[in-house]
């Protein structure tokens, strides 16, 4: 078998004239969970949906699942779930009607037993009958999960899967996410929290269309090369748009009572920092966390934000 | 009370704003009626005029163009065949090729001439009585039109009273009720309505509620969504002809078809007639943008449907062009099926032309509709 499950190379796609997915190239290894980052309209949606065979790619070759991408999308369809950004299951069914139809679209077999098991799994069994409209946000997260996972797909696609969902069942989902990948389930996942990036085994970022950073996040941070100082005291939130400002400076946030201040050269950061060293302040030097490296990533390719 | 004033224009406001969007909606606003009145305004005649007619004379003089041109010129008829035999000019009656059928006996001009009185038979369909009420009015001035010169010239002998008389049968519906007329064809104005309304929206519905994203990441084909969503409905439209020809019969005693080859050719008739309407309802419904739009298409076909049909006004009374696209609408030849095998008796063999139409546009629409179908999005 292939030991990558997604190896496509120079895909692209565009609507009218708005180029969305601009040479995308992506390897994933079997049994991998991948994180897919990257700001609103971006291409997080657009690119999943080309590699389910949901939309037609401009241009792309390579192969998902072992098989060529274009061509087979069919037999790909059979081995992938994917879990869609808005909720897409039928809200006039009940919960047990819309696995059914899973099941039997799928030509599963033990349908009731397939679908009793998973309504048990996710604590759904007693409301079985009821509408899946009527469910609540996170709810229908949990039951579209369920779906594109029913058929024991070996690809999994999963958009914004936890949008909306509470920590615990967020933790669940995401043991959940681990257990099916040490089986040898491929998943990809896009998400918007940076604990979940960090829980992926690696990590690809996209912006404006174009994957601009690829590996673990330790690799992503270390490449980076951002240096992040850490400023605490009272008051020190006041002054983080006055930080953000400075020359040398690529951003700055609050935290709480605390700062993160991130720049590429360390000494024109420290140089905007010396009219801030004074008490009641104090400062240090800490790794640059997934989100300060994101910020800087996105503020690289700002120039290139409108072009084509 | 003045401060609901802006509120009241933010809502209005709004609602053109959206009104402006829809583009087909604003289209259909304006283009609808205008076509609509052209149509349906030259189109529909109240009092029909140049129906189709046939005249067999079994008598050998030059009588029968007598009656042809004495026909004629009361302009209700129009005289196309000239048959030579009974079962040629019956089998024109009751394909509905005509409206009107003149028999000459043989010895008409003998008995004429010795001032007997013969008589002439005029066979009217009168399976719509509306058009065989236009095709009799033609033959009611017969007597005294027809044959004027003939008579003087031979000096037949002179009277005030007609020299002949025509005897009437009014065919299929001999007391010209005309629920026999309408409620048969209300059977396929019924069926189109639901069925194409219903399934206008298949498609739309799932695209506008965002689930056809999921159907489409499963393995299902675009011929195996179309067939599983069709079929249910194929079922409601036998359960609505069931219901609608029983009603037919207990309410309004319209005659049932007699013979299992006059059910037979009615079956297949309504399947393929139900088939079709869900196929154009399944093509809009890939056409449209949301489910409104699919609702105002299917308005849109109904009126036609109901005015070019044959259903409001007789068939042969509409002019050349709207006949034309008269043949076009399914409704039109499921019209003359569904009379034909509940009152005229007609089985397969009369009715080949309007079952292969209703095939022909059930692959055509068919066709279209899956060639319009995606597997992907975009
Ligand atoms: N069907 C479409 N027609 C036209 N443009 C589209 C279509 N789908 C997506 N786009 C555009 O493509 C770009 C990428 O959209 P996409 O949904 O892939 O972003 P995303 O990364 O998933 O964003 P988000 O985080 O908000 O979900 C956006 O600019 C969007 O407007
Ligand atoms: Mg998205």
């Amino acid at each position: 078998m292939n030991a990558r499950a997604i190896d496509v190379r120079g895909l692209n796609k565009s609507f009218g004239d708005r180029h969305v997915v601009r040479d995308v190239s992506i390897a994933v290894d079997t049994g991998r969970i991948t994180g897919f980052l990257g700001p609103n309209g971006s291409g997080k949606t657009t690119t999943l949906r080309l590699l389910c065979g949901l939309l037609t790619p401009d241009s792309g070759e390579g192969t998902v699942l072992g098989m060529d991408f274009r061509a087979r999308g069919d037999a790909i369809k059979r081995q992938t779930g994917y879990m869609t950004q808005k909720f897409s299951l039928y809200e006039d069914m009940t919960l047990e009607e819309n696995l059914a139809f899973v099941a039997r679209v799928h030509g599963l077999d033990n349908r009731r037993e397939r679908v009793e098991d998973t309504l048990h799994r996710l604590g759904l069994f007693d409301r079985r009958q009821q509408l899946a409209g009527a469910l609540s946000g996170g709810w229908k997260q949990r039951l579209a999960l369920a779906a594109a996972t029913l058929h024991q797909p070996r690809l999994l696609l999963l958009d914004e899967p936890t949008a909306g969902v509470d920590p615990k069942a967020r933790r669940e989902f995401w043991d959940e996410i681990h257990t099916l990948a040490a089986e040898g389930l491929t998943v990809l996942v896009s998400t918007h929290y940076m604990d979940e990036a960090e829980r992926c085994h690696d990590i690809g970022y996209i912006l404006y269309g174009r994957l601009i950073a690829r590996g673990t996040a330790d690799a992503i941070i270390r490449d980076s090369g951002l240096v992040t100082f850490l400023g605490e005291g009272p008051g020190i939130d006041r002054a983080a748009h006055l930080l953000a400002r400075a020359d040398g400076v690529l951003s700055a946030s609050a935290f709480g009572a605390a700062v993160h201040v991130s720049g590429l050269k360390r000494e024109a950061l420290e140089a905007a920092l010396v009219p801030w060293r004074k008490e009641p302040f104090r400062w240090s030097e800490v790794p640059p966390s997934l989100e300060d490296v994101f910020i800087q990533l996105m503020g690289r390719e700002r120039d290139e934000r409108y072009t084509s | 009370m003045t401060g609901s004033l802006p509120r009241i224009l933010a809502v209005l406001l709004k609602e053109f704003t959206q009104l402006r969007r829809d583009r087909i909606t604003y289209a259909m606003i304006l283009v609808m009626p205008v076509m609509q009145l052209l149509i349906f305004g030259y189109a529909i005649n109240m009092d029909p005029r140049h129906l189709p007619a046939a005249v067999l004379s079994h008598d050998t003089s030059t009588v029968a163009d007598s009656v042809v041109a004495a026909l004629e010129r009361t302009g209700y008829v129009d005289v196309r065949y000239l048959p030579r035999s009974d079962e040629e000019l019956d089998q024109l009656i009751r394909r509905g090729q005509v409206m009107l059928g003149i028999t000459i006996p043989p010895d008409f001009t003998r008995r004429l001439l010795k001032g007997e009185r013969p008589q002439i038979l005029a066979e009217a369909d009168a399976s719509d009585p509306q058009a065989a009420a236009g095709a009799l009015a033609a033959v009611s001035v017969l007597p005294t039109e027809a044959l004027r010169h003939e008579r003087l010239g031979l000096g037949a002998p002179r009277s005030t009273a007609p020299a002949f008389e025509v005897v009437v049968h009014r065919r299929y519906n001999p007391e010209s009720r005309s629920p026999f007329h309408i409620v048969p064809g209300l059977l396929g104005i019924i069926l189109s309505m639901t069925l194409v309304m219903m399934t206008a929206m298949a498609v739309t519905r799932e695209r506008e509620r965002g689930t056809m994203e999921t159907l489409l990441s499963t393995p299902a084909t675009p011929a195996e969504i179309m067939v599983g969503k069709l079929t249910p409905y194929v079922v409601v439209g036998l359960v609505q002809t069931v219901v609608v020809l029983g009603m037919a019969r207990v309410l309004f005693s319209v005659p049932m078809a007699r013979t299992p080859a006059g059910w037979l050719a009615l079956a297949c008739g309504i399947v393929l007639f139900i088939v079709g309407n869900l196929s154009l309802g399944y093509l809009i419904s890939t056409l449209a943008r949301s489910q409104l739009q699919a609702m105002q298409m299917s308005m849109f076909y109904m009126l036609p449907s109901i005015f070019l049909s044959g259903f409001a006004f007789p068939f042969l009374g509409l002019p050349p062009w709207a006949r034309v696209l008269g043949e076009i609408i399914p409704v039109t030849h499921f019209l003359r099926i569904v009379r034909g095998a509940l009152l005229k008796d007609q089985v397969l063999a009369d009715m080949g032309n309007d079952l292969l139409a209703l095939g022909l546009f059930v692959l055509a629409v068919a066709g279209a509709a899956l060639g319009r179908s995606r597997t992907t999005l975009d």
